[in-house]
């Protein structure tokens, strides 16, 4: 039988996703189902003084209105769920006065329709006293984050080497706040039975919902089932289990019935994490001949006042390219905020479009081509730790890429293109992401029909988890795919790590790859025993990490180029072509990489062109809390990007080889098209997003 | 004059007929999730903005989170679950398979359903016009290059059995 | 969403009636369902009026009528519209999504509400909402806020973009009541805000758009509609230009110019009409009217750069019109 690994399988959910059978958080049907709306502070900080219900609860249909005012203090034992900040607690809802942020959920209605409760909703009058919040990034207190990665790297002597060097860069970047905006919106119905607790939940991490619900309402961990079949995108906002889950669970647990609470887009902007705004200023040391001596990252980023969250956003300038004096520091300031969090390719994404404008303000500065000046300053090993890459092949990305979009065609000198009101500009940008991969667990059963189940806790919020495990099962069972089910997004499966971070199929896989293998000795066990058949084999395997990540830096590379077209007199720029060139190990469905890939990339020109969330820092109110405003690309933005994947074995990094690719196609992207604009208007735009008016 | 807050909407959904007595409030999208079970209609935004709504309301795509359901009496509303015969899929299914034209699927009912409305009403003539017609679906995953293929694939299809 | 009874209208009377019994209109229902959930907008009664006899598009020997309820997608598709009223087509081919177009009146369109945060967001002030209670968006978030026609009280853009070129080209609209049937240039329809910023039109409580006139002249198959917009569908104008131009050997004889996205109502700009009628058509006469298309423009903390847009967007389109009026041999 001929190998699925690396065959463009068809999506196996996809019959369920063009029908409007795959079933999403919302969509579980309950009887008795009441429905649930938040109610969200409408100060930016201070103190709830009143809440009255009485003209809410005196409408048909209304169940109760909820507040800290009528509910018990929740136990909230301390849970922190990998994906939670080391530093710092979660926001305890309904439990006392205070509005620590703008929309801070301060009361939730239940009724028996969802049109009862929308109108309840706005009928509850709440008295604050407020507070004028604070936004002051990047210039205002800062702190040195603790917890996870190191805020300060250094080797050499980079402000010596800077104050020596040939040529100097110095350059400042500006990224406001993004929101993930996934079109499913968070939802949870929960259900109790005593202290029995189930619910379907939107989310990224099943195991993880079971724990904090249990953690938060002080119930066994194996008295909460998580059940999340589908995740309708989601790019890190459903990573962490937010208040308003624990607001299902209460309001269920105060009406006594199952209740159903889905957010508005509005309130997706007011609780369930962003990208942090950050402040960077990159400053580059160089020969003229392109020769990096020293490489200054410095990084101030928004978090909030009760968690430090913290992401890797200056760890590729450490081992992206070769330069003997390199210092990063990074800072948090907090604010009147919630909490960020992780959102697609969280650090790089920000870090690498610094790096790589100011990679290209150098290639400039030197008049060297900037897919050259990569080329220079390629390492051999990872100076940062000094050990050799599992594997690297950013050159050949760069190459390869710079033929496919014709690089020749690019003039060294800006706005030397130009088509009718079209100035043309070509540009680069390398991109990087770290290989992750944790603990997994799954369970294959073998049953006597023939056919397998594989089971396992992971999620698919699009990148195709159920088409690439049937894959890895089909090989290694020796099955076709319409034999082999896989079923994930239940918390009472094995264990896994967060569906995030690009590791889904380095961990899960793994873990599915050696409950496969112990599945088959198992079944030959029987067949030389002469055991009866008949009866299922159930075969559990935990796969981990092994110690090659001392021995080894393991990164995923790959490198973007963009054709942009700028409007001389209008300032609009329009993408007139990409192509994103990745090196991720092993591609084991190249259709849906394909698809994820482009994906990446159509977000990163969001990141580039449109997105930026508005807040009215006079109160801390979101003003573009929407999808009409908050722009993301349309189907009219994009037109056909390529992304190829080049052929790359590491066998280090995982018994799969592969390293992942969600992450890796949003690098980049924002900093090749700052890039290309540049060399088609000469105009260095270092605050995202690149809108008309700063073309003008 | 009549001042009750509920109203009786008699329509066809997906070739049946339907009788409700509704919530005046309630849209032709809530009537579909929370009424019929029809959930393959999708609430993105419920405010217009992002298109996963869409159904066709006597053979025009509409957005299902706008429309009241009060206001399609005498309808023919077509959502997602009617557009397979006899258990077959629609050639604009089968065709989003093939292009792997969705990862997530939460948009897909939605683009499927404005890319029938796109093919009849001829705007296939250039994957420039697909991508304008349809975008008022967003899709966040970024398969939109995959979607203009399958669209102009069907009504190439289409075009070519005329 | 406040509970309200809602009520079919088969004939102008019955809605007559309904509205007088604290009924309000609805067609298409894109603004108004929008609202009545963010509870900007509270109406007691709804009054479908979508069996009204008002869908048709009919093009007379000295204007083009459309019916209030012919939809955007209608009325943008039509060939008589698309041919001899091009401006009108392309308006509403870049507004909105094709659903919307589909879903929304052309009477509903010209009474769109701004999408002014402020205005939207029930927890803040606005005047234009709660008289009195201040406007927020003069030094908040206010990029795609008015530089014309905006007062200390309101600084909200109209939302349009076919109202621009219907005030462009003339257009008028018949509005109807039990006491008969008045019509009005579309220009005077709109009222700028003022101090009564609450008061965005002339009409009276009752009263029906029923028909929208655009009159016929030699200018209107040389019209035009640009929208500059930071995406490249599905967004309100950033700015936007509606221009019409009657030409005769290379020299201005007629013309009409409108702006959208910058002003509190759909802007005509008769300054720059006059500024080039009697001109050669050229680059130079474009850029000087359009320089005047910003005289007593008001920026404000995000949107000064409207200044410098705004003429570069009519200059477009008047160079769209100029290519169309000098045909390539």
């Amino acid at each position: 039988m001929s190998r699925l690994i690396g065959e463009p399988l068809p999506r196996v959910d996809a019959p369920l996703k063009v029908t409007g059978r795959a079933t999403y958080a919302a969509e579980h049907r309950l009887p008795d189902l009441a429905h649930a709306v938040i109610i969200s502070a409408a100060v930016g900080k201070g103190r709830i003084l009143e809440i009255d219900s009485r003209r809410a609860l005196g409408e048909p249909g209304v169940l109760a209105v909820i507040s800290h005012l009528n509910t018990a203090r929740l136990p909230y034992r301390p849970h922190k769920g990998w994906i939670d900040p080391t530093v710092g607690e979660r926001l305890h809802v309904l439990q006392d006065d205070f509005v620590r942020h703008w929309g801070q959920p301060v009361a939730v209605v239940v009724a028996e329709t969802l049109e009862q409760a929308e109108h309840a909703s706005h009928l509850v009058g709440i008295r604050y006293e407020a507070e004028a919040p604070s936004f002051t990034v990047p210039d205002g207190e800062s702190i040195e984050p603790q917890g996870g990665y190191p805020a300060n790297y250094s080797r050499g002597d980079a402000d010596q080497a800077l104050a020596t060097a040939e040529h100097r860069v110095d350059c400042t970047y500006l990224i406001p706040r993004e929101n993930h905006n996934p079109i499913e919106p968070h939802a949870t119905i929960a259900q109790w039975d005593g202290q029995r607790l189930t619910v379907w939940d939107k989310t990224q991490f099943p195991t993880n919902v079971a724990e904090e619900l249990a953690a938060v309402f002080g119930l066994e961990r194996a008295n909460v089932h998580l059940i999340c079949p589908f995740v309708g995108g989601a790019f890190g906002t459903s990573l962490r289990t937010w208040p308003h889950t624990t607001l299902a669970a209460l309001a269920a647990r105060h009406v006594g019935r199952p209740v159903k609470l889905v957010l508005t887009r509005k309130q997706m902007y007011f609780g369930t994490g962003y990208r942090p705004e950050t402040w960077q200023r990159v400053r580059l040391g160089a020969h003229s001949t392109g020769e990096l001596t020293a490489l200054k990252h410095e990084g101030i980023a928004e978090t909030s006042r009760y968690e430090h969250y913290i992401e890797g956003l200056l760890n590729a300038p450490r081992f992206m390219y070769s330069c003997p004096h390199v210092t990063t520091s990074y800072r948090l300031v907090p604010q009147d905020v919630h909490t960020p969090t992780y959102m697609r390719a969280p650090g790089a994404a920000s870090g690498m479009f610094a790096l790589e404008c100011a990679m290209d303000e150098l290639a400039h500065e030197l008049r060297i081509d900037p897919v050259e000046l990569r080329l220079r300053n390629e390492p051999k090993i990872d100076e940062s730790r000094n050990v050799p890459f599992s594997s690297r092949s950013l050159v050949q990305c760069l190459r390869t890429g710079a033929e496919r979009i014709r690089w020749h065609r690019r003039r060294a000198e800006p706005g030397a293109l130009r088509e009718g009101h079209w100035l043309v500009g070509l540009g680069v940008a390398s991109a990087t992401y770290h290989t992750l991969r944790n603990t997994a667990s799954a369970r294959v059963r073998l049953r006597p029909d023939g056919t397998a189940v594989i089971e396992t806790a992971a999620a698919d919020m699009g990148p195709g988890t159920y088409t690439s495990l049937t894959q890895i099962a089909c090989d290694e069972l020796g099955l076709p795919p319409e034999k082999v089910q896989v079923v994930i997004g239940d918390s009472n499966l094995p264990r896994v790590p967060p569906h995030g971070g690009s590791q889904t199929l380095s961990s899960v896989g793994s873990a599915v790859l050696a409950a496969c293998l112990a599945a088959r000795s198992a079944r030959q066990e029987r067949a030389h025993s002469g055991a009866i058949a008949g009866s299922e084999i159930v075969a559990t395997e935990t796969s981990q990490p092994g110690d090659a990540t001392k021995r080894y830096s393991m990164h995923a590379f790959g490198a973007v180029f963009a054709e942009v077209m700028v409007d001389v007199d209008l300032g609009i720029v329009r993408l007139a072509h990409m192509v994103g060139v990745y090196a991720a190990g092993r591609i084991v469905n190249p259709r849906l990489a394909h698809s994820q890939a482009i994906g990446g990339m159509v977000g990163g020109v969001g990141m580039a062109l449109l997105e930026e969330t508005h807040i009215d820092r006079r109160d801390g109110r979101i003003t573009n809390a929407n999808l009409a405003e908050y722009l993301v690309p349309t189907n009219a933005d994009i037109p056909v990007f390529d992304a190829v994947f080049l052929d790359e074995h590491d066998p280090h990094v995982n018994p799969l080889g592969v390293k992942g690719i969600g992450e890796l196609s949003y690098v980049g992207v924002a900093a090749a098209i700052a890039n290309a604009v540049f060399n088609a208007t000469g105009k260095r735009i270092r605050d995202l997003p690149i809108t008309l008016e700063k073309l003008l | 004059m009549d001042s009750a807050t509920t109203s009786q909407v008699q329509l066809t959904v997906n070739g049946k007929p339907v009788t409700l007595e509704l919530d005046t409030r309630t849209s032709l999208l809530d009537m579909l999730r929370e009424h019929l079970g029809l959930t393959g209609t999708k609430k993105g935004c419920n405010q217009g903005a992002c298109g996963a709504c869409t159904v066709l309301v006597n053979n025009r795509s509409v957005n299902a989170c706008l429309t009241l359901a009060a206001m399609c009496q005498g309808a023919s509303v077509t959502t997602i679950e009617g557009i397979s015969e006899n258990g077959r899929l629609h050639p604009l299914q089968e065709a989003f398979i093939r292009h792997d034209a969705m990862q997530c699927g939460y948009c897909t009912p939605g683009q499927i359903m404005s890319g029938i409305a796109c093919i009849q009403a001829g705007e296939t003539y250039s994957a420039h016009a697909v991508r304008e017609f349809m975008s008022g679906n967003l899709c966040r995953c970024g398969a939109y290059q995959n979607i203009v293929a399958a669209v102009l694939e069907v009504a190439e299809q289409a075009g070519g059995r005329r | 969403m406040m509970p309200f009874a809602f009520q079919r209208a088969t004939a102008l009377a019955d809605a007559f009636a309904a509205a007088a019994n604290r009924g309000r209109y609805v067609a298409g229902g894109t603004t108004l369902v929008d609202l009545m959930r963010e509870g900007v907008e509270t109406p007691e009664r709804l009054v479908d009026i979508n069996a009204l006899p008002l869908h048709e598009i009919r093009l007379r020997p000295d204007h083009l009528e459309i019916g209030a309820l012919a939809r955007m997608a209608q009325v943008a598709a039509n060939a008589d519209v698309m041919r001899l009223y091009p401006a009108i087509s392309q308006a509403l081919l870049l507004s909105a999504s094709a659903q919307l177009r589909n879903m929304a009146s052309m009477g509903g369109n010209l009474l769109q509400r701004t999408r002014c945060p402020y205005f939207r967001d029930v927890t803040s002030a606005c005047n234009k909402r709660e008289p009195g209670s201040g406007c927020p968006a003069r030094d908040g978030v206010n990029r795609l806020h008015a530089i014309l026609g905006t007062s200390e009280h309101c600084v909200a853009t109209h939302a349009s973009d076919v109202a621009v070129a219907l005030v462009a080209l003339d257009a008028s609209v018949r509005i109807a009541s039990p006491e008969g049937e008045r019509r009005i240039p579309l220009e005077q329809f709109y009222r700028v805000p003022g101090d009564t910023p609450h008061i965005e039109h002339v009409l009276r409580p009752g009263e029906l758009i029923v028909a929208i006139e655009v009159p016929a002249g030699p200018h209107t198959e040389q019209s035009t509609y640009v929208k500059v917009r930071d995406r490249q569908s599905y967004e309100f104008a950033v700015t936007s230009a509606a221009v019409a131009l009657a030409v005769d050997d290379g020299r201005i004889l007629d013309a009409r110019v409108a702006a959208g996205g910058v002003a509190t109502v759909p802007w005509r700009m008769r300054h720059v009409e006059a500024a080039l009628i009697g001109q050669p058509l050229s680059a130079s006469t474009f850029r000087a009217a359009a320089r005047l298309s910003v005289e007593g423009a008001v920026p404000l903390t995000f949107n000064a750069f409207k200044i410098e847009l705004l003429p570069r967007t009519l200059v477009r389109a008047l160079e769209t019109l100029e290519t169309l009026a000098v045909p390539a041999l």
